[in-house]
């Protein structure tokens, strides 16, 4: 476990996690999203969990995001709130 | 507004309560935590036993393949009928709900956005070139997941993948032509019956369920060790199958509103 690296990790992960929620744009709170996951998978790949890190990225960086994007493109691309 | 207020406030409770809790933790790597060292006077430390016992037990490299598939092979069992129970609750919720839907709906947006006819030849030619490496990788991914990260979850959503990939590209039909609605929910069905078949046949034969070391003389094995790695192969074999399947369900009906017409 590298300090400096995790800490920059969960910088960048905190941001992606803000933005996702704040942004306006469904379509690029999916993507950001998507970003959001894969820092995690990158976390857990450092920690020495790689089955689970492959899981992240397989799941949460890429067919979630998709799923998002499909399910994006049949509602409003606007969020209301 | 105060809605926003009050949801912030119990964010902020919440994450203060998991934080405080992390407090508690053995620091990462500890030696001298309970699950490394046990509990003194207590139980042995179940880490130790994975870590020593586990190749001995099943001849198998990766300790977290052998510990989801066969000391923990109820819990993934059920993650496997989670799964699959996800995947139905999708297709009937979506099903309902575009066939209500179907003639008030537009579809010029979504068409203007993918399928402009000039970017189709480089996206196709690409697309076709990556799937046959993405399944082939997929395919390794399941095989050798008892010896190396992966398994039968990271390959189906693999070979998932693949398939939602051609569908982007091309369109749902040309996607649906390969793996049709009747066939995938029968793999889907097939997966989970493989998974709990292994455990059936165990029982069977006078062991406990999902216990493969009986299954030694049908699966012609050198050791009851040998039986448990092939019968963990099998099991993520059913595992992949299912997550596959349902993963290309769930994307066929959430993006075409249940109808599978049009899709992106």
């Amino acid at each position: 476990m590298i300090f400096t690296f995790d800490f920059i990790i969960l910088i960048f992960m905190v941001v992606a996690a803000i933005i996702a929620l704040n942004v306006k744009d469904l379509l690029s709170a999916s993507m950001i999203f998507g970003i959001y996951g894969f820092l995690i998978c990158l976390l857990w790949a450092e920690m020495g969990a790689v089955d689970v890190a492959f899981t992240e990225a397989a799941v949460g960086a890429g067919v979630s995001a998709v799923l998002f994007i499909a399910t994006v493109f049949n509602t409003n691309r606007k969020s209301s709130d | 507004m105060l809605s926003k207020v009050f949801a912030t406030i119990a964010v902020v409770i919440t994450g203060g309560l998991l934080l405080y809790g992390v407090y508690d933790f053995p620091s990462f790597g500890d030696p001298n935590s309970p699950p490394n060292a046990g509990v003194e006077g207590g139980a042995d430390s179940v880490s130790q036993y994975f870590i020593t016992q586990t190749y001995n037990d099943s001849k198998v490299p990766n300790i977290v393949t052998a510990v989801l598939a066969d000391y923990r092979g109820y819990d993934t069992m059920f993650e496997t009928v989670v799964v699959f129970a996800a995947g139905i609750a999708i297709f009937c919720i979506m099903r309902s709900l575009g066939n209500a839907n179907d003639p008030a709906r537009e579809k010029d947006e979504i068409h203007s956005f993918t399928h402009g006819d000039h970017n189709r030849i480089i996206i196709g030619t690409t697309c076709r070139i990556v799937v046959p490496i993405v399944q082939i990788f997929a395919l390794y991914v399941i095989a050798h997941g008892h010896y190396s990260p992966g398994g039968g979850f990271q390959g189906g959503v693999l070979l998932g993948a693949s398939f939602i990939l051609l569908a982007l590209s091309s369109d749902l039909n040309a996607a649906l032509k390969r793996l049709s609605e009747k066939n995938y929910f029968a793999l889907a069905a097939i997966g989970v019956l493989i998974y709990a078949g292994f455990g059936l046949v165990a029982q069977f034969l006078g062991a406990n369920f999902l216990e493969y070391g009986v299954l030694q003389p049908i699966l012609f094995t050198d050791g009851p060790e040998m039986a448990r790695s092939h019968s963990m192969l099998g099991v993520e074999i059913g595992v992949a199958f299912t997550v596959m399947a349902i993963m290309f369900s769930i994307y066929a009906n959430l993006s075409t509103r249940g109808t599978l017409k049009n899709g992106l």
